[in-house]
């Protein structure tokens, strides 16, 4: 394929929908409809369980820091608060855009609200891009959420670790945003009806950031901003750990998520970060299953799916060097082997996309 | 001129769920509502051309499979974004024992 072009407004993106890749029907593993109904069920019992959970460990960290500071005692603290912002909030932003952490919808509305704000990622737009991710899974020109372009840019994944790119895109963003403008590709996504909810909502957050600044500047202090703002970058790391795993070195513009998403086993502390989207592959072949019934679903469809990685360090062995060959042959990507009896790729159909794929 | 088309038995159907009904070129989602009623819509999402019938039931709502957009299925009314356009609705009756959906022909 050769080089690609990432543009929502590009060649890639009109060849997406002229083949066919764009809005196409995904392969799934069969499962009885009684099963995925219990599967699909919502309760509130678990998300009110971790939420109470993080928002308390939040008050506690981000009290002894402050009470701390400026001792080193107090930069534990801040590193924990850090993650469980910076990162932890990324995934109550995902389970909460598709609905499914709470059964009731205003727990589902007031979290997301609360971690887009954290992620710096407008609650409009982004419901808006992640339902294009979810249609169109790292088909280039068409998901606007590709975390690792190809061929990788080392730099700006690494610095991603410390949120240096993804805030600073945030930020800049809301900026516009509140200024009452879109970008043309944010329009190509984002109804008309929506934009001016866009805009609302950036003008809001600016007051927030403005009277963050404005105490910080009045006590003569940062700690207003270890605690609102920062933490986005010195808390990023787990997110972007555990999100660099979903697709990296996986294949793209294919149309079955066993091929470029990527189930890993992963420590209860993490799990806790990522609410359960280390089981990538499950929740992008039903994403109407909620973070806590995953695990389940996992078991029920593993003999379809190819073996997970075993660990965090685990699935970085198997895709740093995969993008580290992607510098020099965009086309490489790790193809996975399925267990015996699962049913086979589309070779036919994705003949285009499988032509280099490691052996 | 519409038609009264038979498309399932009432018990193919379990309280709080949807099944897919085709006819000629046309798909249609036929809900059983908690309260034993039965309702008729267009058989995909608006937002994606998403089959309905995999979405889940809860109370008055179906949730579609891929982006859980949300529409009344009594009214087709959409209910939570990403979708934006209602979906369409068909009249239903029951006899004997059979859902009647009514299709323009």
């Amino acid at each position: 394929m050769g080089k690609r072009d990432y543009s929502l407004l590009g060649p890639d993106a009109l060849r997406a929908v002229e083949t066919g890749l764009a809005a196409a029907e995904w392969y799934h593993t069969e499962v009885p409809r009684k099963v995925m109904k219990e599967l699909m069920q919502r309760r509130d019992g678990p998300a009110l369980r971790d939420t109470a959970l993080l928002f308390g460990t939040m008050i506690v960290c981000a009290g002894l820091g402050w009470a701390l500071w400026p001792s080193l005692w107090a930069l534990p603290f801040w590193a924990v608060y850090g993650v469980l912002y910076g990162s932890a909030m990324d995934s109550r932003w995902h389970e909460c855009s598709h609905g499914t952490a709470f059964k009731t919808p205003w727990m589902n509305n007031a979290l997301y609200q609360v971690a887009s704000f954290c992620m710096i990622r407008n609650p409009v737009t982004w419901r808006w891009s992640h339902a294009r991710h979810h249609t169109d899974t790292v088909i280039v020109g068409r998901d606007p959420e590709i975390a690792v372009m190809r061929p990788p840019v080392f730099f700006k994944v690494i610095a991603n670790f410390f949120g240096i790119f993804d805030a600073i895109t945030g930020w800049g963003r809301m900026l516009r945003n509140a200024s009452g403008r879109l970008d043309a590709e944010e329009r190509t996504f984002i109804p008309d009806s929506e934009q001016p909810k866009v805009i609302r909502v950036a003008r809001i957050w600016l007051l927030i950031y403005a009277a963050t600044i404005a105490l910080a500047v009045w006590m003569g202090s940062i700690l207003p901003l270890m605690a609102i703002g920062l933490p986005r970058l010195y808390g990023a790391w787990h997110h972007v750990m555990t999100g660099l795993l979903q697709h990296g070195g996986l294949a793209d513009n294919v149309n079955d998520h066993r091929l470029n998403s990527r189930t890993v086993y992963m420590n209860p502390v993490s799990r806790f970060i990522y609410w359960n989207m280390n089981y990538h592959v499950e929740h992008h072949m039903f994403p109407m299953v909620p973070y806590h019934a995953l695990p389940k679903l996992h078991d029920l469809i593993k003999h379809d799916l190819p073996a997970p990685n075993r660990s965090i360090a685990a699935g970085f062995a198997e895709m740093w060097p995969a993008l580290r060959r992607q510098l020099a042959n965009e086309d490489y990507f790790v193809r996975r082997d399925l267990p015996l009896g699962a049913r086979p790729y589309r070779d036919d159909f994705h003949a285009a996309a499988l032509g280099t794929a490691a052996e | 001129m519409p038609q009264w088309i038979a498309a399932c038995a009432t018990d193919d159907i379990d309280e709080e769920d949807v099944i897919r009904f085709d006819h000629g070129a046309q798909t249609f989602a036929i809900y059983h509502s908690p309260e034993g009623e039965f309702f008729a819509t267009a058989g995909r999402c608006t937002h994606e051309d998403v089959h309905l019938c995999d979405g889940l039931v809860m109370g008055h709502l179906i949730e579609c499979p891929k982006h859980n957009g949300q529409f009344d299925y009594r009214t087709g009314a959409a209910k939570r974004a990403p979708v934006c356009e209602a979906l369409r609705t068909y009249p239903v009756k029951v006899e004997s024992g059979q859902v009647f959906v009514q299709v323009a022909e």
